[in-house]
């Protein structure tokens, strides 16, 4: 290709580029306008103003007390703390969980091998969606009423009131926790301890259970990844099979979990979307009750994209971190 | 950490090698014949087969299949006319035909397109009738298993060439291109899916012109087609990476064009090392199609919402209907994830 025709080819790639960022940009205002037209013909106001409004409807449940007459902002505020506050403890019970039954998988024992996989094949090809909607049909109708609860565990109980737990409380008022309150049952129900309630459970249980089964395969390729010599090698120091498990190879281990493990957390946060389907009052069903009392669809869509690409970026950015961590450093 | 020795003897000595070994068997044993007996009363000893919702509630402690027995056709297809739903049956046989006749690494020819295109014009036809003395019926009767394995179907065939586009574009020379591909992937794949359906059914509607509603069938598949897309085209890039350069660099020399290297010698490698990562994303739309529910769209889990939500005979009886759909879904994720495996094998054969 000679000098003169390669420079007439930059000079053509650029041109093309500026007409496709000004076609990308031109469509991007013609919808917008479009839109706002058909908005304003149909007498919808548009615009994010209606955030200092009152909201006119209360959030049942949550670390943030909020009723109708607050306004819509503070109503998003606590649908993402509850998001939170669900995303949260699923990913913990789902990492605990997935490991353990991750471990399992490769165990030297038939029947608990069977058992962990079929946990893992059953739970990774039904859609969340039908796991979560079992549950809560579950939660509501075969549970006994809260007079009658039944105790899984010292003072753990179970309704379909809800789960009743023990938690830390202050017993003199003041802000940090001096002792645990457990929950009693009483002759009205179970009271004391934290009361969390069956959309709570449902959408915690449902995602840590489901998540789980993906961070048990993400922990088996990370746990074959580690080589065979390594085992033997802490064979041949006399570690036992319990540390060889957690001095040399979950910590190898982790250099192949790690990056599969983010993209699991990730996915587990997006999917705490689907709590709505259950009645759980988190970041969408917030928008969905929104939307449905004011029709401010592109508004409230907008606020739940911004704030899943801002919680994504957060947790990637964690994980980066946590990642170079537990990299191989040095040679390779 | 994997144990070499397979088998009946291997087992033997896993089962009882040591005296921890055989505490662990025996209390897993007892577990297991705990949760099987109990599921065995349940789900066989004391479940009620019959279509008889007297029999259903009479019955203590025992599933009531009876419900499947009843309902088992809304369940499949939704709120299809009754005399007419021989053909959704027969569009999912037709479309579940070419799906795995596609499954089989022989038949992957030139002339598997066409045929794709006869059967889902076969499938539309079937579904939507109006012609060959065929009664109309609107998409908004359509439910059940077709419309489940349809969206899916439907959406992966037409989110699959913008994915290839959206790869390309990725690894383009072109930085805008590169920039706006790599954008709308990032984008895409930050936002839950049921946000992507919103916006279809409720922002997709203000940007046709007025009098002329699209159809929300239409409308959520865009969505999902959207959302496919985003996820299919990092698969797509990660084949494309993992084709050695040299390999371009060679065919380049030998005279080929920027595009005939990437269509005839880049392309297809990278399509055959993905297959595998394919197939998965193929099992995730699959449950993915389960979302448009939230919607208003009832597919096979909206349709045993209205087959059972609607009727107080039968629907103390919800769970069973949702262990039947949880079944289906079961069988058909499963079995593809399955071949996913059989075809990563049968694939590496060759390059290795």
């Amino acid at each position: 290709m000679s000098r003169q025709a390669s420079r007439r080819g930059a000079w053509l790639a650029w041109i093309v580029q500026a007409l496709l960022v000004l076609a990308v940009l031109a469509g991007a205002v013609w919808v917008m306008n479009h839109a706002l037209e058909v908005l304003r013909s149909r007498g919808v106001r548009s615009g994010f103003d209606f955030l200092t409004e009152p909201a006119g409807f209360s959030i049942s449940e949550g670390w943030l007390d909020f009723d109708a007459s607050q306004p819509f902002w503070r109503a998003f505020l606590a649908g993402l703390i509850n998001t939170v506050r669900a995303a949260v403890p699923a990913a913990v019970f789902a990492i605990v969980l997935g490991t353990l039954i991750g471990i399992g998988r490769l165990a030297p024992h038939v029947l608990l091998r069977g058992i962990c996989t079929a946990y893992v094949e059953v739970l990774r090809n039904v859609p969340l969606l039908v796991q979560l909607l079992m549950l809560a049909f579950a939660m509501a109708n075969l549970l006994p009423d809260p007079t009658e609860p039944v105790r899984l565990l010292p003072g753990v109980w179970l309704s379909n009131g809800g789960l009743s737990v023990p938690w830390p409380a202050s017993g003199d008022g003041g802000w940090w926790p001096t002792h645990f309150e457990w929950p009693e049952k009483g002759d009205f129900g179970v009271s004391g301890g934290a009361a969390l309630s069956p959309e709570y459970v449902t959408i915690v249980a449902g995602l840590s259970f489901y998540s789980a089964a993906f961070v048990a395969e993400i922990v088996r390729a990370g746990i074959l990844s580690v080589s065979q010599g390594q085992v033997l090698a802490g064979q041949a120091l006399g570690l036992t099979p319990g540390q060889q498990l957690r001095i040399v190879i979950l910590p190898q281990a982790l250099r192949v979990i790690v990056p599969s493990l983010t993209n699991q957390l990730l996915s587990l946060t997006k999917n705490s979307s689907l709590a709505v389907a259950v009645g759980y009052p988190e970041l969408v069903s917030v928008a969905n009750t929104t939307i449905g009392s004011n029709g401010r669809a592109f508004e409230c869509i907008a606020i739940i994209m911004a704030v899943y690409l801002l919680l994504s970026l957060l947790i990637s950015f964690g994980m980066n971190r946590y990642n170079a961590r537990v990299a191989l450093r040095g040679w390779q | 950490m994997k144990n070499a020795a397979q088998g009946p003897i291997a087992w033997r000595s896993e089962l009882w090698g040591s005296p921890l070994r055989a505490l662990a068997t025996v209390l897993l044993l007892a577990l297991l014949a705990w949760g099987g007996f109990h599921a065995l009363e349940w789900g066989v000893l004391n479940a009620v087969f019959r279509p008889d919702a007297e029999a259903c509630r009479a019955m203590q402690h025992g599933a009531c299949w009876g419900v499947v027995a009843e309902k088992w056709r809304p369940m499949l297809f939704g709120r299809f006319p009754y005399e007419e739903q021989w053909r959704p049956a027969i569009a999912v046989v037709v479309l579940s035909a070419v799906t795995v006749l596609s499954a089989w690494p022989r038949s992957w020819r030139w002339w598997l397109v066409p045929l794709w295109i006869v059967a889902l014009l076969l499938f539309v036809l079937l579904m939507l009738g109006g012609v060959a003395g065929l009664v109309h019926v609107p998409t908004s009767r359509w439910g059940g298993l077709p419309l489940t394995i349809g969206l899916a179907v439907v959406g992966l065939a037409l989110a699959f060439p913008l994915a290839l586009l959206l790869a390309l574009g990725r690894r383009s020379g072109w930085p805008v291109v590169r920039t706006l591909s790599a954008s709308y992937i990032e984008l895409v794949r930050g936002v839950p899916l049921i946000s992507v359906l919103f916006m279809a059914s409720f922002l997709l509607p203000l940007l046709w012109p007025a009098g002329w509603q699209p159809d929300v069938l239409v409308r959520v598949l865009a969505g999902l087609t959207l959302f496919v897309a985003a996820y299919l085209a990092e698969i797509i890039r990660g084949g494309l990476q993992a084709v050695p350069r040299g390999q371009t660099e060679v065919a380049m020399a030998l005279g080929f064009g920027r595009w005939p290297v990437q269509r005839d010698i880049v392309l297809p490698q990278a399509l055959r090392l993905v297959v595998p990562a394919l197939t998965n994303s193929v099992v995730g739309t699959l449950k993915d199609t389960s979302l448009v529910t939230v919607v208003g769209l009832f597919e096979l889990t909206g349709a045993l919402g209205l087959a059972l939500g609607g009727d107080p005979t039968w629907r103390p009886f919800y769970l069973e209907g949702y262990l039947f759909i949880a079944a289906v879904y079961w069988v058909l994720c499963f079995g593809l994830s399955r071949y996913s495996v059989w075809l990563e094998r049968r694939l590496g054969e060759g390059t290795r």
